[in-house]
């Protein structure tokens, strides 16, 4: 990490807020400043600030190729800032337990491995004893009520299975955030219809702290507490919309007037940054 | 249901008339029987030769000398290939030199192993082993060069070490490319071997067989030692499917 030495400046830009027996609820989970990132000579970042709450479902919105994506692979460090810097709690990313989920489940799971392989590798990349590793990832799939024959390999699952086992996959560290960009996008109407329900009930099971890039507005809203839409490059924060519905949210819940109400708040937003060439 | 189980029996038809026709046409005289035996001769030679004959003694050598070259040139061009795969700028500098011997035949380098082995069986083994090398090595590299982005990135973001990264996620997906160049390389090493059997002072070994037969113009045992040479080629080609089914279940999925 290159960031290291924003780490004083930022710090005095940002002095703790609030006495630290305000409550984990109240502290951001993750702080970004300073972020700054080009592509080229085409900035997609430049000096932004952001603070994510913590447990919170956070959908990340805004116009095609504004930087969503690249947001989170920044957060997730799958792409190094130019300049700026991320922390969790204070600590680092190499410091911290995180998942993150692809698009592209096909090439992100591991063919030659089964469901439970697959979900079982990262805890023997943590050096977890053997025993340890099958009884973890069973009591994940346990505690997450999962319906899935395990012993198979990917490629004799569907679409959406293959994603679930790639969730799971991040899930079985007890990361405390997970990354997800635009996990549905890959699947047919019917299976990411299913698989929103699947995400959040493993939210509402687990409560950690997720960050999803969505190109759907339903489905943000549907999914989040709060929508963070993005504008244009370089990008700012539009608005950072809460979404009060209570969970479980469902089918009702789309036609509930509120919803429709922040959903076309939402669109409006994201219109307005459209048109903004 | 009833044309899913006759499907099973279609590549006979394709013997089935390749029989009919030999044997029409030799029983109707149609060619000179020195130049084509009947399938009832050829197939009464093959019998004879493998059941204790020298045909199967023949056969055994040139297996032996096929593996023998396979496994050289497997133990060398795999570990290469992983190496060369996993530094890019390795194999991009060594491409050209790797494509040209690739693209020379192994024939042409006889008369050189002539003179570093002799006239003896390393020869032969060494030149096959030479050019399934070459075809094996380009395979792995091309295999671990490919691999996916996503899927060594997914390694990676869950903390794996670059060491694991290639034992976990690399070399396993430059298997599939893995056997085609095993499968590839098994062809081509038959192919020298049977080669350097005809014409470099052998003994024995299939490619002699045929050629001695030839030279006594016993034709019968010629087809019977041309015949024993292809199951060979199908038989080891298949053998290394299998083996692909078996530890590369992923392949193709």
């Amino acid at each position: 990490m290159n960031v290291a030495p924003q780490a004083a400046r930022a710090q005095s830009m940002n002095p703790p807020s609030g006495s630290p027996e305000s409550g984990d609820r109240k502290r951001p989970h993750v702080t970004i400043r300073g972020l700054s990132k080009r592509f080229g000579s085409t900035v997609i970042y430049d000096n932004f600030d952001l603070d994510l709450p913590r447990g919170e479902l956070i959908s990340v919105f805004g116009p095609n190729g504004c930087g969503k994506s690249t947001l989170i692979n920044m957060i997730a460090g799958l792409i190094q800032p130019d300049a700026g810097q991320i922390l969790f709690d204070g600590m680092r990313l190499d410091e911290i337990k995180f998942g993150y989920v692809f698009q592209n489940y096909r090439e992100a799971l591991f063919p030659w491995l089964t469901a439970f392989d697959n979900i079982a590798y990262p805890l023997q990349i943590m050096k977890v004893s053997a025993r340890d590793c099958v009884s973890r990832t069973e009591k994940l799939v346990d505690h997450l009520g999962v319906k899935l024959d395990l012993k198979l390999y990917p490629y004799q699952m569907s679409g959406g299975q293959q994603q679930l086992v790639s969730i799971l996959r991040a899930l079985v560290v007890e990361p405390e955030i997970l990354f997800l960009d635009e996990p549905f996008s890959a699947l047919d109407y019917e299976m990411t219809l299913f698989m929103r329900e699947q995400l959040q009930r493993i939210f509402m099971e687990t409560g950690t702290t997720t960050v999803l890039v969505s190109h759907d507005l339903e489905e943000a809203v549907y999914l989040a507490d709060r929508v963070l839409l993005l504008s244009r490059h370089p990008a700012r924060v539009a608005d950072f919309t809460p979404v009060p519905a209570k969970r479980p949210r469902t089918d009702a819940t789309l036609s509930d007037l509120d919803f429709v109400r922040i959903k076309a708040h939402c669109l409006e937003i994201f219109q307005r940054e459209v048109r903004r060439a | 249901m009833k044309a899913d189980s006759l499907e099973g029996f279609l590549p006979l038809v394709g013997i089935a008339g390749l029989l009919a026709i030999w044997s029409f046409t030799t029983w109707q005289g149609w060619v000179d029987p020195v130049l084509l035996p009947s399938p009832l001769s050829t197939f009464q030679a093959l019998w004879k030769g493998m059941d204790g004959g020298p045909l199967g003694f023949d056969f055994v050598k040139t297996v032996y000398r096929t593996a023998a070259s396979t496994a050289i040139a497997t133990v060398i061009a795999i570990p290469l290939g992983i190496v060369l795969g996993s530094a890019e700028w390795l194999y991009r500098s060594l491409e050209f030199v790797i494509d040209f011997f690739r693209s020379t035949p192994a024939s042409a380098m006889f008369p050189l192993f002539l003179v570093l082995f002799g006239v003896g069986d390393e020869t032969k083994i060494s030149v096959a082993a030479f050019g399934a090398a070459l075809v094996i090595l380009f395979n792995v590299a091309y295999g671990v060069m490919n691999a996916r982005k996503t899927r060594l990135l997914a390694a990676k973001v869950m903390g794996a070490s670059q060491l694991r990264v290639l034992f976990d996620v690399m070399l396993r997906e430059s298997l599939p490319q893995t056997f085609v160049g095993l499968r590839n390389g098994v062809s081509l090493a038959l192919v020298i071997i049977v080669v350097a059997e005809m014409f470099i002072g052998s003994q024995d070994g299939l490619g002699h067989s045929v050629f001695e037969a030839q030279q006594l113009f016993d034709m019968p045992r010629m087809y019977a030692a041309i015949f024993a040479a292809g199951a060979l080629g199908y038989g080891l080609n298949l053998l290394f499917l299998l083996i692909e089914r078996r530890f590369v279940h992923w392949s193709g999925k």
